[in-house]
């Protein structure tokens, strides 16, 4: 067990012994590394104004990662390099590629978003060839707000000095990097004990569920999208903290035996592909689910165990019934994703019972997804509702239907009432309209800044009727965002 | 795609200007601060360096929105550990108020809480996290006290925090007695959180005597200055307030940034230490004012053209608990009720609404916006009712050249350019072609429809309260030839200060490198007016102007004398002064002047001409001239949802002679998207107590990255000229553009009403969210079934 982390910033070498285990990496850039070009805009990893880019070895090459500083802890730079605004600019003075498009496009107005730009704009520049379009640009700067220009001209730079082969300085020095982090990895786990908290990041499974027996009430931290804020909002104390990120398997992503298996370590970025490749609409959900910076931490696995009424992942997941793999000391038990959620962000784990993996059964032909999120602004917000629907038809006559909604209760719900006045008849106007009505009598939800409940059951209702016409091929719903 | 970059929009500004021969004044130059910017280099006052024995404040905000304080003991606060110091209301050496223009905002609250978010007392610690841990362990009891939250509660109760006020013209009663059609309306327009990127932040920096510095992050140094002597009973040349630049501030760090700096610095003098308070997010947007929002009442006559014969306005405005900046935002409310449009007899009655929330204050249009609203929607349910296009109806009432050109307040447009101005924006649009199509998509399309928009806008230009229209400037030149750049003006990101620095350095014939731009400081420039009612570049670019001539003909006149010529054969050009044949480097002309014994630093003053308004009768000419342009947007609409996603849009605007058009582009594009975020995704929203429970990005949604359109058309007004003598015939361009977004607005009622065949507008509030969008789709479905 080792108690230091080791991580390069920008190129040069630090080690911190014992580190707190929830300062956040922007606190620590601002105040002990005195790097103040990194900006706190929210504290709640919503303006990108902290946004830093994390770099990790992918063979001779590295991945380079934009993330919310305000929200991520510092052990999480452990083994990893650390790229910030100060790094860009070359020794000479030169200004990076996506610095100098900043400028030219007249980019930055008062200038306090700008350093986050610029990182998203870094980690975009490293993302790969092949041109960015208007789509790629939006998707890797949603989760970076600016209140002066308007974007226009952010757009501009991006797609003038992104979307070619990266070759700054940072991509000829890759190779060299990449061995120096692979000579930092860590070959224990590691175990702090800091001014009363404890952090522990176990490496396997039996680690992990050891270490939850022996604190049961530690709070475990995967992505910490949700736990950062605890922290950066609340003010919460956390007494000891598990990390998931290091546990062996657990952010691994299988096909096998007619099911997708997500581990409940992947990241939202790492899952989207596989989901997006059987479920479209899964992936075009993801798309909109926080912002880039979000999505290259927070896990699928922690939007469920978190167990907000309102998160994104846990309507699709019932609907495509997911089964849970729920793991401690003494075994593994499965579970059915709409059996998991007990009440208000309450769930079905048992003291020392982790959240393992997400297995769920590969579309069946003939049958159809969709999922639906509404919220106030397109990108990078928390849905007002959020629907999702399975179908299978046999003939004109609905076989077999799941639908579950967020926002609608206290938890993520599966619609029954409804799916019963859909089973067994035709798959026209008049059924849905009376699943419609249904749903009225089954869904109990608040209203909120988010939106009224009449609101949300009008939507709710109307999304199923939604969900009706696409299949008819009615054009009732807008394109995606660019 | 027709997409104006930047460049392509500076080059052609700068191909139609007659300037040609001007070498900086007018050329599309980068930010002053832009390297630094993007390389993090850029200094804020989180990021100066801290000095020794720094202490973090932190402030208890109110946790009720109406209440009486019965007890407030502090004792555990101050013995928590790290802590220096305390302070309540009690503990304030001067006034306990920090209003601007009148009284009622106390710096802690006494006795009394006004609002949910109310600064109770203030703690400085060690670090930012014991003094929050220290301010929780305070014991406060209070009795609370019914709330008055919304304008409708208050219009019924009659409190106002100032007397209400009308304009008028006209015999509006009589017009509309007489008219042949007549509409009445009532509409909600939401408020709007500033959401500058950096929050409110001051440093004060005790010295000896009991003066003081703070650096600010405020847009009015001047009036910082003034309410830290106050609340510590000091002069005012014991305070000094520095603003090297703000993370935006939009009007949110006009008045609000004075709380801040003024806590800070009691807390320094207090404990004889440097002090920072920095306001994290969600505190901010509790603790500090926001855009008010307004109940428009109207009733309006016409004829069965569309044109205006009488109208009435009742404007309510929800100020909050106190008057803060009210009277005149109020004021600017009342005049840009015509928009751009005549109004033969009108009457404008504003009523300024108290309620137990938090103060409101200024905000890019300073009510001007919301005036805006309530005509541009007279003006669609005018339309609807004739079944006319709305443009044909705008167009019909707008303002005249020589008749039909008197405001409301009696001021005669002469400047008047909206008529040509919208007739190129709609041809350059397509607007009618795009009309077609709209409607033929809407008639085809069940459960999308679109919906076409444009909208123009008249805004004044000036400060309504007149004083405030004065500007200084301090230039020095060094012997080196470099010249240093001050005046009253701050920057917030608008580029104030590299416009001012062109003028400059146009004036010396010189680079811009060789002009430096520094920080704003009341101990270079007295007296200042806040940068604000867009005047920023208009009053500091003449009296930098100012000065710079007056050095430049000192030089001129040494450097004549050695060239025996006349002083006014001397040009000042790419570096050198020159005159019958010979030419001098400016330096060495500096040198020359320095050497004779002439004077290289000058201050220069400046006050905007022709200005007088009677603020009883509501006459007079409060505005320079007006700044116009126009805004094309089309929408399409989930009629299942009420989402929308906005389709293109199309802007043309007035500018004057651009000063820098790159700049000017960046305010108009911002500007716009800013005004759009108001009417649709940004919405503040308050529980039953008062507790405003948007108070981060992750509640309350400015415009993203993807709001914008992918198809954004923009372009400065080529024909554009100030008939006035502003600076180099430019116009005002900071508030102006975010009226434009209201384009927005219109164009999602106009995919409203094809949900429904009524002769009526849409009825859809602002902001336009997805919640009210669908509500107003259903009321007009409901609507059009009752009448078929
Ligand atoms: S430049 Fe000011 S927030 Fe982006």
């Amino acid at each position: 067990m080792g108690e230091t982390i080791r991580f390069l910033f920008g190129d040069e070498e630090r080690s911190i012994r014992s580190p707190a285990p929830t300062q956040t990496v922007l606190e620590w850039l601002r105040t002990e590394a005195r790097a103040c070009g990194t900006k706190e805009g929210c504290a709640e990893g919503d303006c990108g104004a902290c946004t830093v880019v994390l770099g990790t070895p992918d063979g001779e090459i590295m991945r380079y990662r934009a993330v919310n500083a305000c929200i991520l802890f510092l052990p999480a730079l452990d083994g990893r390099q650390v790229l910030t605004v100060e790094h860009l600019r070359a020794p000479d003075g030169t200004l990076h590629p996506v610095q100098q498009a900043m400028v030219d496009h007249h980019g930055a107005q008062c200038g306090f978003c700008t350093p986050g730009f610029v990182m998203s704009l870094f980690a975009l520049y490293h993302a790969g060839g092949g041109g960015v379009g208007r789509a790629a640009v939006n998707e890797a700067l949603a989760g970076n707000l600016c209140r002066c220009t308007g974007y226009r001209p952010i757009v501009d730079a991006a797609q003038a000095a992104c979307g070619g082969v990266a070759e700054d300085r940072f991509a000829v020095a890759a190779p060299a990097i990449a061995a120096r982090l692979r000579g930092l990895a860590r070959q224990d786990s590691l175990a702090v004990a800091h001014d009363g908290q404890v952090f522990l990041a176990p490496r396997s499974l039996g680690e992990l569920t050891a270490a939850l027996a022996a604190h049961p009430a530690a709070t475990l931290l995967a992505g910490g999208t949700d736990v950062g804020l605890w922290v950066t909002k609340q003010h919460r104390h956390l007494a000891t903290v598990i990390a998931l990120e290091h546990v062996a398997g657990l952010a691994e992503i299988a096909e096998r035996d007619g099911v997708l298996s997500i581990g409940a370590g992947a990241t939202y970025d790492d899952a989207c592909a596989a989901l997006a490749r059987h479920w479209p609409d899964f992936g075009r959900l993801l798309r909109r689910l926080g912002s880039r910076q979000i999505r290259n931490r927070g896990t699928i696995g922690g939007n469920v165990a978190n167990a907000s009424p309102i998160g994104d992942t846990p309507p699709a997941l019932i609907a495509l019934d997911a089964t849970l793999l729920l793991t401690g000391a003494a075994g593994s038990r499965r579970i059915a994703a709409e059996a998991f959620f007990l009440g208000y962000r309450r769930t079905a784990l048992a003291p020392g019972e982790v959240l393992e993996r997400i297995d769920i059964p590969l579309p069946r032909p003939g049958e159809r997804f969709a999922t639906y999120k509404v919220s106030k602004r397109f990108e990078q917000d928390i849905s007002a509702v959020c629907a999702a629907f399975r179908l299978t038809l046999a003939g004109d006559q609905v076989a077999d239907i799941r639908i579950a909604y967020g926002g609608m209760a206290a938890t993520p719900k599966r619609a029954v009432a409804a799916e019963q006045m859909l089973v067994g008849r035709p798959w026209q106007r008049a059924a849905i309209a009376a699943a419609m009505a249904a749903l009225e009598g089954e869904m109990a939800p608040i209203s909120d800044m988010r939106a009224s409940a009449a609101y949300r059951l009008l939507v709710a209702r109307n999304l199923l009727l939604r969900f009706h016409l696409t299949t008819q091929d009615a054009a009732a719903m807008l394109e995606d965002v660019a | 795609m027709n997409v104006l970059t930047p460049q392509t929009a500076a080059a052609r500004a700068a191909a139609q200007s007659p300037a040609e021969q001007r070498r900086v004044v007018g050329r599309p130059a980068a930010h002053d601060s832009a390297d630094k910017h993007v390389s993090g280099a850029a200094l804020y006052i989180d990021d100066v360096a801290e000095p020794r024995d720094l202490l973090h404040a932190y402030v208890r905000l109110s946790e009720h929105a109406h209440a009486r304080i019965l007890r407030l003991d502090v004792a555990a606060v101050a013995a928590a550990p790290g802590v220096a110091a305390v302070l309540t209301a009690r503990d304030v050496p001067g006034v306990n108020d920090v209003g601007p223009a009148f009284p009622g905002d106390p710096i802690f609250a006494d006795g009394l809480v006004e609002y949910a978010g109310q600064s109770v007392f203030a703690v400085a610690a060690d670090s930012i996290a014991r003094a929050r841990a220290a301010a929780q362990r305070a014991v406060i009891e209070y009795e609370v006290l019914p709330p008055i939250l919304d304008i409708d509660a208050a219009m019924q109760q009659a409190a106002f925090v100032l007397p209400s006020q009308t304009m008028r013209r006209g015999d509006a009663a009589a017009a509309l007695a007489a008219a042949p059609l007549r509409l009445r309306g009532r509409h909600y327009v939401g408020g709007q959180e500033h959401f500058y990127l950096e929050g409110q932040i001051a440093m004060a920096i005790p010295g000896e005597d009991r003066d003081i510095r703070v650096l600010s992050s405020t847009q009015h140094p001047t009036e910082v200055q003034h309410l830290v002597g106050r609340s510590l009973g000091i002069p005012d040349h014991a305070v000094i307030c520095e603003t090297r630049r703000m993370g935006g501030g939009f009007g949110g760090k006009e008045s609000q940034a004075s709380l801040i700096a003024v806590i800070a610095a009691l807390l320094a003098a207090n404990t004889g230490r440097p002090v920072k308070l920095r306001l994290d997010r969600d505190d901010d947007m509790k603790l500090t004012g926001k855009r008010h929002d307004f109940r428009i009442d109207w009733d309006v006559g016409f004829d069965a053209e569309g044109r205006i014969e009488g109208i009435s306005f009742e404007l309510a405005s929800r100020c909050g608990m106190s008057p803060d900046l009210s009277a005149a935002i109020n004021d600017r409310a009342m005049f840009h009720s015509d928009n751009a449009y005549y109004l033969p007899n009108v009457s404008i009655v504003s009523h300024r609404c108290k309620t137990n929330t938090v103060s409101n204050t200024a905000f890019r249009g300073f009510g001007g916006p919301q005036g805006m609203m309530g005509i541009e929607a007279v003006m669609d349910a005018i339309a609807r009712h004739l079944r006319r296009d709305p443009l044909e109806v705008r167009r019909r009432n707008f303002y005249g050249k020589r008749e039909r050109n008197v405001t409301p307040y009696h001021m005669t447009v002469e400047d008047n350019v909206i008529p040509e101005l919208v007739a190129e924006l709609a041809r350059s649009a397509g607007y009618a072609a795009r009309r077609r199509e709209v409607t033929a998509f809407n008639r085809s399309s069940e459960w999308i429809k679109r919906g076409l928009a444009l909208t123009p806008v008249k805004f004044g230009i000036s400060f309504t309260l007149l004083r405030m229209n004065q500007a200084g400037a301090l230039v020095h030149v060094y012997t080196d030839g470099s010249v240093q750049l001050n005046h009253g003006g701050t920057e917030m990101g608008q580029g104030l200060f590299i416009k001012v620095a062109q003028v400059v350095a146009e004036e010396f014939g010189l680079p811009l490198d060789r002009i430096k731009v520094t920080a704003t400081t009341t101990e270079k420039v007295p007296n200042t007016s806040p940068t604000a009612a867009s005047a920023g570049s208009d009053m500091n670019g003449k009296a930098a102007q100012v000065a710079a001539r007056t050095i430049r003909d000192r030089i001129a006149g040494v450097v004549a004398a050695e060239f025996a010529v006349a002083a006014s054969d001397i040009v000042f050009r790419d570096g050198a002064v020159q005159g019958g044949g010979r030419s001098l480097p400016f330096a060495a002309a500096v040198r020359r002047t320095y050497e004779k014994r002439v004077q290289l630093s000058a201050t220069g003053y400046y006050a905007t001409p022709k200005l007088h308004y009677d603020t009883a009768t509501h006459q007079g000419r409060p505005f320079y001239y007006f700044a116009y342009g126009a805004a094309v947007a089309e929408v399409e609409v989930d009629t299942l949802t009420g989402e929308h996603r906005l389709r293109r849009v199309d802007i043309l605007h007035d500018v004057g002679q651009s000063l820098n058009p790159a700049i000017d582009l960046g305010q108009i594009e911002g500007g716009f998207v800013q005004g759009m975020g108001w009417l649709t995704t940004e919405e503040l929203w308050w529980d039953a107590r008062g507790s405003l429970r948007t108070h981060a990005p992750s509640t309350y949604k400015i415009p993203a990255v993807g709001d914008v359109p992918a198809d954004f058309r923009v372009a400065l007004w080529s024909r554009g000229r100030n008939r006035e003598n502003a600076v180099y015939r430019s116009k005002a361009v900071g508030e102006p553009p975010l009226m434009l977004g209201i384009a927005v607005f219109h164009a999602l009622r106009d995919a409203v009403a094809a949900c429904g065949e009524v002769a009526e507008a849409a009825e859809l509030d602002a902001p336009a969210t997805p919640e009210r969008v669908l509500l107003a789709i259903e009321a007009r479905r409901r609507r059009a079934a009752a009448a078929a």
